[in-house]
């Protein structure tokens, strides 16, 4: 009986100071005085993983010569049926493929395709800024693929050396 | 009988039978390489090691013979143990190249590897290089991933005949080797494509276009010869890339020719894709359907029946050839034929045994005794040629040929080309009289020489003297067979598309009339045999086909149909077997299924055919002969009374038309392939 109502009158004085109220503006105060866990993008931008799987890139040998063989492991092990390869042999003979195409807007980002390539030659780069306006442009093409291999090669050789151990 | 144990089980196999049909009775799988169904037993590979009780060492089951009382063991751990072994040294020379590999997918080294393989290799060492031989425009080599099972080497010397193959060295230096620099001769040299367990050898034309798992396949028959080999078609986005045998021990066993496989890449060119009519300046000019009907129905409103013919070809379908056969009734047209030029086949129904292949294919390896006359099968049916020396090879019978022609891959004894020979042999005072006498079942085989003569009745009717005379019919075995070389000319004589009645023309009549103005109106369906010379201005050339060839060039209207690869459809081979064909692709453009552009035509002209589905279609053809629309129902001659003995025999030699292997019809004309093989064939 006699605890129920200290019990009582303790809510009284809280409600009365606006006790919640305190308790919440001390939190923000706190926070006032920690490093912000948001960063500015565009402007900065998070780290991420050597098997961050963003856009994808079709690869060269330091050669310059491509590296995909036309296997089609990748077309046979897309789950999303997003992979269209063609391929013929090339005038010396090799196997080579005249048409890689991938549908970026049917594409899941599972990172089968790069599993499966036996040369290292598509893979999932660091790229996920690649939103585009219309529709057609997210359907890449061999010369797109191989465009982005280029442009991304540094980032993309440093990644796969990265996680050589655990493939 | 034998009994044996195989893993506790016991099995029982008939003498003479080896360790692994034994296992394989029981249910048990055993891998191998060198070992094949078909081919002499070589016992290379290793792979199909057992465990034998009683012996020291795992035992070949494929070279073994059973014997009473064996112990096998399949599913130990030692056998695992030894299979691993030969794995890994199968895979000590092998190149990863898997990826880079036509056979990829669809390998016994690959299959068998996952299955029974370590998955590792303890090889350190240098592997293997070795070089590419020349085999010709049909077999890419890629010689380093040989395996040396020698089933090519052994194929190429027992089945096709061709003695270019071996293998040179021993051990890891072991090497396959051509001894023809400039490509493998005869005509069955894809099959070793199929042999080969890994990616050695692998298809020319095919390179690197598809991956077994991307190609929808579909089971047809071939039509490019009269012998309807079993097929499978395999095609991607709409065209075809491969054509596989099938098994088929009626015709082909499980081998096709390289026409049947190879002229396929004929299907992409030169096709009539839209209707065309010919305009005022003489040149061939595109239309819709509709313009075509019009010009062609117009013509036919014009004309009475005596003007108009119709003649059918080869590879067109029994479809096809009912519907046209119907519409021509309907205008009453009787000028109809589907024989070749020149051709005097004999068309009655009373006599099917004169243009069917009686002894049926299979028949062949019961013969103990042949006579060609007239034909040279290596060239006019492979694998019919393939059949005659399997049976030669197993039996050495006597092979005999009037008439001449190409060597085949067994001997043939020419005796002659003088008719008088086969008067002769009938009077029973040749030579050839003493093998015949002893002969218990003796083959004839009659080609299509004979008919472009004028006394081809007179040498059916001694053939069928001289084979009553020794034991040729009976109720088991029917020894005279006449040997069509084009696909679908028997379903052609057996719905009647032939000249009737007495006034009605034949081939020849029909074009030289056309040529001279008295036929009016032509419809060809498909034919590229007839070479009109002069068309006159009056008359009318309607062509039906799928291809731009001979054919198509005279004519005045051209309606575009579709190949054997592209329409379901029926078709009937030399020994009267009805097989049916299906759509793998569709036809280019806007071509059609060849029996609805004849119905489309006939409601153009108010003579609408009674059928408006294949169903339909089919129901009135089993009104002509229920087994026509029957999957493997063989034509059986009723009588075996052809020809007449009586007649004169002409003093003219027997001669065989020197037949082009590789370009026999329109498809493989168009074919690049079938270009690059003759190419190869002058070569040599």
């Amino acid at each position: 009986m006699y605890e129920i109502m200290i019990k009582k009158l303790y809510r009284t004085f809280w409600f009365a100071i606006l006790g919640e109220l305190i308790s919440g503006m001390y939190l923000t105060l706190k926070y006032m005085f920690k490093k912000p866990v948001t960063i500015n993008y565009p402007f900065e931008k998070g780290p991420l993983s050597p098997r961050f799987r963003g856009e994808h890139a079709l690869r060269r040998y330091a050669s310059g010569e491509e590296r995909c063989i036309a296997c089609k492991l990748c077309e046979a092990v897309c789950p999303a049926l997003a992979i269209t390869i063609e391929s013929e042999p090339r005038k010396d003979g090799s196997r080579r493929t005249t048409r890689y195409d991938i549908d970026m807007t049917k594409c899941i980002y599972c990172g089968l395709c790069e599993e499966a390539c036996p040369v290292d030659a598509i893979v999932q780069g660091p790229n996920y800024e690649f939103a585009k306006e219309t529709r057609p442009e997210l359907l890449y093409d061999k010369e797109k693929l191989l465009e982005n291999g280029d442009r991304w090669e540094a980032v993309l050789s440093k990644n796969l050396i990265s996680d050589k151990k655990y493939r | 009988m034998i009994k044996l144990l195989v893993d506790g089980q016991e099995v029982e196999v008939e003498e003479g039978s080896t360790l692994m049909q034994a296992c394989e009775k029981n249910g048990a799988e055993i891998p191998r390489f060198c070992f094949h169904d078909r081919l002499s037993i070589a016992g290379n590979c290793r792979m199909c090691l057992v465990e034998l009780e009683g012996s020291p060492k795992p035992v070949a089951s494929c070279a073994m013979p059973a014997s009473e009382g064996m112990k096998i063991i399949t599913k130990s751990s030692s056998v695992k143990k030894a299979r691993e072994g030969v794995m890994e040294f199968l895979l000590i020379n092998h190149p990863l190249d898997c990826p880079i590999c036509d056979q990829g997918g669809e390998c016994d080294l690959q299959d068998q590897a996952l299955y029974y393989g370590r998955g590792m290799s303890r090889f350190e060492e240098d592997k293997r290089a070795v070089d590419n031989k020349p085999f010709g425009p049909l077999i890419k080599t890629t010689m380093t991933r040989c395996i040396h099972c020698t089933r090519c080497v052994r194929f190429m010397d027992e089945v096709a005949g061709v003695h270019e193959l071996g293998a040179v060295g021993r051990g890891e230096d072991m090497e396959i080797f051509s001894s023809s620099p400039s490509g493998l001769g005869g005509e069955l040299n894809g099959n070793i494509i199929d042999l080969c367990p890994v990616g050695a050898l692998t298809s020319a034309p095919y390179a690197f276009k598809a991956r077994p798992w991307e190609l929808d396949k579909v089971n047809s028959i071939d039509v490019l010869d009269g012998l309807g080999s079993a097929i499978q078609i395999g095609s991607k986005d709409g065209e075809v890339l491969r054509v596989l045998p099938r098994l088929n021990e009626d015709i082909n066993e499980e081998w096709i020719s390289d026409k049947t496989r190879f002229a396929i890449d004929g299907l992409k060119n030169q096709r009539l894709d839209v209707p065309y009519i010919r305009n005022s300046s003489g040149n061939l000019q595109k239309c819709s359907w509709e313009q075509a009907f019009q010009l062609m129905a117009n013509r036919v409103s014009k004309i009475n029946s005596s003007e108009i013919a119709g003649l059918a070809g080869n590879q067109m379908c029994l479809e096809s050839m009912v519907s046209l056969l119907d519409l021509m009734k309907s205008l009453n047209v009787d000028n109809l034929d589907c024989r070749p030029r020149n051709s005097n086949m004999p068309i009655s129904h009373n006599n099917k045994a004169s243009w069917l292949f009686n002894p049926t294919i299979r028949g062949i390896e019961e013969s103990d005794l042949i006579l060609m006359i007239g034909t040279e099968p290596r060239y006019e049916a492979a694998m019919l040629d393939a059949r005659i020396r399997k049976v030669w090879l197993k039996n050495k019978i006597f092979i005999a040929r009037i008439g001449g022609g190409a060597k085949s891959t067994y001997p043939i004894n020419e005796i002659g080309n003088d008719p008088s020979i086969i008067d002769s042999i009938y009077r029973g005072d040749h030579s050839f009289n003493k093998k015949l006498i002893k002969s218990s079942k003796p083959l004839f085989i009659i080609g299509q020489n004979i008919f472009t003569r004028s006394d081809s009745i007179g040498i059916l009717g001694r053939i069928r003297e001289i084979a009553k005379k020794h034991n040729a019919f009976n109720d088991k075995w029917n020894g005279v067979g006449i040997l069509q070389n084009t696909a679908n000319i028997v379903a052609g004589l057996e719905i009647g598309f032939v000249p009737k009645l007495k006034t009605s023309l034949n081939t020849n009549k029909i074009l030289n009339n056309f040529e001279n103005g008295k036929i009016k109106f032509l419809w060809s369906l498909g034919r590229d045999d007839l070479d009109i010379n002069n068309k006159n201005a009056d008359s009318f050339l309607v062509y039906q086909g799928h291809h731009g060839d001979k054919g198509a060039e005279l004519a005045d209207v051209i309606l575009p149909g579709s190949a054997y690869t592209e329409k379901n459809a029926t078709y009937i081979n030399t020994e009267g077997r009805v097989q049916n064909a299906y759509a793998a692709v569709s036809p280019p453009g806007s071509a059609k299924e060849d029996w609805k552009i004849i119905r489309a035509f006939s409601s153009y002209i108010d003579k609408t055919l009674p059928y408006n589905n294949l169903e339909e279609l089919r129901n009135r053809i089993s009104e002509i002969n229920n087994g026509l629309t029957t999957e493997n129902f063989l034509i059986k001659a009723e009588n075996n009374d052809i020809g007449d003995p009586k007649t004169s025999l002409l003093k003219e030699e027997i001669t065989n038309e020197k037949l082009n292997f590789f370009m026999s019809c329109n498809i493989s004309r168009a074919s690049e392939t079938m270009a690059k093989c003759i190419i190869t064939q002058q070569g040599k």
